[in-house]
């Protein structure tokens, strides 16, 4: 096969519903967790450089809201971990294996 | 008991381990030549996530975050957070398109729809530097676990150790390539989990199991009430002086920013993504390895603030300027003491585990910058794509030696930093100079050559001037020429930026670049773009060469 039938291959597969159905359920799924993430992260940072008294307040014994909300940084990763893996497995996978095997048996043509 | 013979035992044995493993796997690599960059892809998703923790979590994490919390308090488990927060970067954007789109660099991603030789040399260029960064930090650690360990502070006999441990790395790239590198990995993790754990119990122990008390004891022994809150040595509150304040809480948020956007462009993670055959084990292996970074990283809490509880702060400050054998030193006091067997015995088996540690992500980072060299560089800039893949692999061996010949020189010279913040700064400049041509290459149709050589020569540059203008090199009293006058030091000091962590500035640098780069470049390659974007969702052709 050549590289320009190759290269209609690309073309069509991106333009088709089914592909752009997969780009939208990725990039809407992964683009705003980034956001929301990075949002979440930095009001963190935020607070241990701006609001010091309060973050040093003691909850628990010497615990104080700083370390909670140190920890709930680690609690918010795995959650979107995990998040992500369920709607990778749930949305992602089969539409995105369905689409390899018809662009190899194309490529393969 | 000696603490000198039991940890060298304990670590040659190591060393014996691992050099098995990698001659083994340097036999089983005989197959194919490019095995030497991705072990024929054939980890699965927790053999790789094992290797990325392995390959992650470094001296900075155990030696440096440690340290950082026992002298620091709170400031210190500001890394453990950003280290781990970031690879949600790399779960979400890059790890999946990534293993879909490339074969063995990142340059490969990065030149998909690009002018071949401009943008490999950048890429290679950047993938260089930012490793030699990382290794410098990893051969501090190497410097201050010797003399802890060995009890020798005289030069000479640290260098040759040091240079041991350059020519044992060197050995396992050189033969293991990544088949091997990975096994030495997955080892050290499982070795480092144990040995964290260890002491983490060991910890809490003292302390009938109650974080509340380990905090107050480790308040109590520092003398230093504010030990838990933040701000003891990021963002401080300086009176009467609101810009040096304003320049404290920026270089906190440079921190934060180098830490959380600095991973997914460190090409010795980047390129582990190669070593599984699909895009879903890539996602699996992050997994794995967001998994075990998080539970590592919960127990610096315990190594921290028990070496803050247990050590006295003169101690670990005595034993190493930058605190990085604040964790050796919690292990010696939990055995029994100075001078115990037990303290003898804690000692040797954690500094074993520290070294095993440093060696293994050395070898990673030695493994990553050899393949940019010989991959990016010589087989598609100098022969334009046409070298055998063996002579190809055989200048990635070469390079290997060179590479860790100038890690062992640098170690040589550098000693005495916390190298946690070392590490930072390699994050710094992998964010800057990597990070914003990776996500627009895999997300921005209109990218285009320029808008990548800009990118990563932009953020590069700008980082490592900033760097050498900033108080790490010049114009403070720990800075790398001193600069103390009322004491009499008086090095040249050329001080002109105001941010130890240039990430602030160069970062978003970087980004714009980028941007720039492309919007003053009429160059587009839609045609192109459309094989990325469905190979990079789909896997499709997954390891093959692109057809340029």
């Amino acid at each position: 096969m050549s590289s320009s039938e190759n290269e209609k291959v690309w073309a069509e597969t991106q333009a088709s519903p089914e592909f752009q159905e997969l780009k939208r359920k990725f990039r809407g799924f992964a683009f705003p967790l980034t956001v929301a993430f990075l949002v979440w992260y930095f009001l963190y940072v935020a607070l241990t450089a701006y609001a010091r008294d309060w973050v040093s307040t003691p909850v628990i014994g010497n615990i104080n809201i700083a370390f909670i909300l140190g920890v709930l940084q680690f609690a918010s990763t795995f959650i979107i971990m995990w998040l992500y893996e369920r709607h990778s497995t749930r949305n992602l996978d089969a539409r995105s294996e369905k689409l390899r095997q018809q662009i190899e048996k194309e490529l393969a043509k | 008991m000696n603490t000198t013979l039991l940890s060298s035992i304990l670590f040659i044995s190591f060393v014996a381990v691992t050099l098995v493993l990698v001659f083994r796997a340097g036999r089983s690599n005989k197959k194919s030549a490019t095995d030497f960059y991705d072990g024929g892809a054939s980890f699965s998703g927790f053999q790789n996530g094992l290797a990325i923790a392995g390959d992650y979590m470094s001296a900075a994490s155990f030696l440096g975050i440690a340290g950082m919390i026992a002298l620091f308090g709170y400031d210190g488990f500001l890394y453990s957070i950003g280290f781990l927060v970031a690879w949600l970067v790399a779960l979400l954007l890059v790890a999946e398109p990534l293993r879909n789109s490339g074969r063995f660099t990142m340059g490969d991603v990065l030149s998909f729809r690009m002018k071949q030789r401009p943008v490999r040399t950048a890429s290679a260029a950047s993938t260089i530097v930012v490793s030699i960064f990382y290794l410098l930090a990893q051969m501090v650690g190497a410097g201050s676990l010797v003399s802890l360990l060995l009890g020798i502070t005289d030069s000479g006999a640290k260098t040759w150790i040091i240079a041991g441990v350059g020519i044992l790395m060197i050995v396992y790239v050189t033969i293991g390539g990544m088949k091997g590198t990975t096994y030495v990995q997955i080892l050290k993790a499982f070795l480092l989990m144990i040995g964290a754990a260890l002491l983490t119990i060991m910890v809490f122990a003292q302390f009938h199991f109650n974080v509340s008390e380990l905090l107050g004891a480790a308040v109590k022994n520092s003398g230093n009430v504010n030990l838990l809150s933040p701000g003891q040595k990021y963002g401080v509150d300086v009176a009467d002086d609101p810009f040096k304040t304003l320049m404290n809480k920026l270089d906190l948020f440079s921190l934060g920013l180098a830490l959380v956007l600095g991973t997914a462009g460190l090409p010795h993670i980047l390129i582990r993504f190669y070593t599984v055959p699909t895009a879903k084990a890539a996602r699996k292996s992050v997994n794995w390895a967001i998994g075990n970074i998080g539970i590592f990283y919960l127990m610096t809490i315990a190594l921290g603030f028990g070496a803050a509880a247990l050590v006295s702060q003169d101690a670990i400050k005595a034993a190493d300027k930058g605190g990085n054998v604040a964790a050796p030193l919690l292990a010696e006091t939990l055995g029994g003491g100075h001078g115990s067997t037990g303290g003898a015995i804690m000692l040797a088996v954690i500094g074993a585990i520290a070294f095993a540690t440093i060696l293994a992500v050395v070898a990673g980072l030695t493994l990553a910058s050899s393949s940019s060299f010989a991959h990016d560089f010589y087989a598609n800039v100098i022969k334009k794509g046409n070298a055998s893949p063996e002579k190809e692999v055989r200048v990635a061996r070469i390079a290997a030696v060179l590479i860790g010949g100038v890690a062992i020189i640098l170690a040589i010279g550098a000693q005495g930093l916390n190298v946690a913040f070392l590490v930072a700064i390699a994050f710094a400049i992998a964010a800057s100079a990597n990070l914003p041509a990776v996500l627009y290459s895999l997300f921005w149709k209109r990218f285009n050559t320029r808008g990548a050589v800009w990118a990563i020569y932009g953020g590069l540059a700008c980082a490592v001037i900033l760097l050498v203008f900033s108080g790490n090199v010049s114009g403070t009293p720990t800075s790398f020429l001193p600069f103390d006058p009322e004491n009499g030091i008086n090095n040249i000091n050329f001080k002109l930026f105001p941010l130890n962590n240039p990430g602030i500035v160069s970062i978003p640098f970087g980004f714009f670049m980028g941007w720039l780069g492309t919007v003053t470049s009429n160059e587009r390659n839609s045609a192109k773009y459309a094989e990325l974007e469905v190979r990079s969702l789909t896997g499709a052709a997954i390891g093959k060469a692109v057809q340029h």
